[in-house]
């Protein structure tokens, strides 16, 4: 499952222009799920991200660790560009995100919609639609999205909710139900778009501890099934336990990748040293 | 031949009025609500051009007296030309005058939305029209229902207004009885009667649809 991306995070030696990036990486397009060129993301005057550069292989999955204001929740929302990068390219599945590729300005709402529908999103918040029970949150997109039957999308939206546990909820509605079960369903949503990949944003930060398993628990199992996944998380073990690929972000940098093992015994730099040290 | 014979013999003018009171309050409510849904909706990019006309037609709106707003579409239009049925300038100016409340009561319920769950919206391949009216709009009408039923209640209370400008309505019937046999306060309480009536299966909706909100956790308002 393991497929290490070769060219870390160092700025290509091409130039800058978004043209070059897009035709340096057509080569190995296909393997890559997510593919991040140069990326670089500035809220007024503070640079949050810079130059990097990540790729995603097809069941493959990457945890981004960093201590908080890394960039690294800046990252994960412009792959499905719930934040516009000021610079660089996202390709998912070999398609650029965001920018249309003839004319080179912003893409339609409705462009952006259809390459957003390829990824999902699991939030810290949850983030669940109040007013539908657990089983409309589910089949909303992909009937309202993907224009699927209710009959097909309800089929659909049982067996992951039956994945994740809450089956048995079907009816409830979103006020009724613990945070670890509000984000068992947000990964049945998410799961429902039948996505290319499903990014987390910190999907445990905003639970009690003692409803954090339950949740790793269900992405151990995506994992296990070769969902291919992008995560942002606080949680180091899990971090180990689940990846194939992790990357470090320090100040909007990408200064760390590699394989788990590496990572956590024999991190690079000093930097990453101290960041494990103290989470122990 | 007590007074009330009276009003009883005049009931197919009382009749009449009604179902124009009526015909008119729903038509208007409907396409008020359409119009503050659209306002709200054109507001819902931040970088929208329209939103300086639009907060300005809101402002006006509210500041103008309804009876003022009508005086102008029906006696002062023509001067500009454009002269107005009286059931045209009432149904104008119910739609337009609630329709600036309805964005408003919208827009102030759209604030109070969590912002995350848009964003759950855009990520799982909404676009912005789609995302309104599934997600946004119903939840907003659960919100402001209290607020929604109330200003029904106010626009049902204009369209009284509407017989100064010679509409047929409740409330012209009941003056055109009272002033051929001086019979006022029954003509009146008899029209009491028909807006009470109204008002009733208003509350009666609204109540209806806060069960629903009910089950959805939406008590908070």
């Amino acid at each position: 499952m393991s497929n290490i991306a070769s060219n870390v995070s160092m700025p290509s030696t091409e130039a800058s222009a978004d043209n070059k990036a897009t035709d340096h990486a057509v080569g190995n397009r296909s393997d890559h799920v997510v593919e991040v060129r140069r990326l670089s993301k500035s809220f007024d005057e503070v640079e949050v991200l810079r130059d990097i550069d990540l790729e995603v292989s097809s069941g493959d999955v990457v945890t981004i660790l960093g201590s908080s204001g890394s960039g690294k929740s800046t990252l994960l929302r412009c792959i499905n560009w719930l934040e516009k990068p000021d610079r660089g390219t996202i390709h998912i599945s070999g398609q650029r995100i965001g920018i249309d590729e003839n004319s080179r300005k912003p893409m339609s709402q409705k462009a952006l919609a259809k390459m957003r529908a390829k990824t999902a999103m699991v939030f810290q918040s949850f983030n669940l639609w109040p007013h539908l029970t657990v089983l409309n949150n589910v089949t909303e997109a992909p009937i309202h999205v993907q224009g699927k039957k209710r009959e097909e999308a309800e089929a659909l939206a049982l067996s992951f909710l039956e994945k994740v546990g809450m089956a048995h909820k079907r009816d409830a509605y979103p006020f009724t139900l613990s945070g670890g079960q509000k984000q068992r369903v947000a990964i049945a949503r998410a799961l429902a778009m039948q996505p290319e990949v499903i990014l987390f944003d910190e999907p445990t930060s905003a639970l009690d501890p003692e409803l954090v398993g339950e949740v790793l628990g269900v992405i151990k199992s995506l994992s296990a099934e070769g969902y291919t996944m992008v995560i942002v998380t606080h949680e180091m073990d899990f971090a180990r336990a689940v990846s194939d690929q992790v990357v470090f972000l320090e100040k909007g940098l990408l200064i760390e990748k590699a394989d788990p093992e590496t990572f956590f015994t024999q991190p690079k730099t000093d930097r990453v040293k101290r960041f494990l040290e103290k989470q122990h | 031949m007590t007074n009330w014979d009276i009003v009883w013999d005049s009931r197919d003018l009382l009749w009449q009025g009604f179902l124009n009171t009526l015909s008119l309050f729903s038509v208007a409510i409907a396409l008020a609500f359409l119009l503050g849904c659209l306002i709200v909706y054109r507001l819902e990019d931040p970088k929208t051009r329209w939103r300086l006309p639009l907060r300005s037609f809101i402002d006006i709106m509210r500041m103008l007296p309804f009876l003022v707003l009508v005086y102008l579409l029906y006696y002062g239009l023509p001067s500009a030309g454009i002269r107005l049925e009286a059931w045209w300038a009432g149904l104008i100016g119910l739609t337009f005058y609630h329709g600036a409340y309805f964005a408003e009561i919208l827009r102030g319920c759209r604030v109070t939305l969590s912002n995350g769950q848009i964003e759950a919206a855009y990520a799982h391949g909404f676009t912005p029209s789609r995302m309104f009216i599934r997600l946004i709009l119903p939840q907003l009408m659960i919100q402001a229902r209290p607020l929604i039923g109330n200003q029904l209640v106010y626009a049902l209370k204009d369209t009284a207004f509407l017989f100064i400008i010679t509409v047929k309505d409740l409330t012209w019937a009941a003056n055109s009885i009272s002033a051929t046999y001086f019979v006022p306060t029954e003509a009146f309480v008899a029209v009491i009667g028909f807006y009470w009536l109204i008002s009733l299966v208003m509350e009666m909706a609204i109540r209806y649809a806060g069960r629903f909100g009910h089950k959805r956790g939406f008590d908070h308002v």
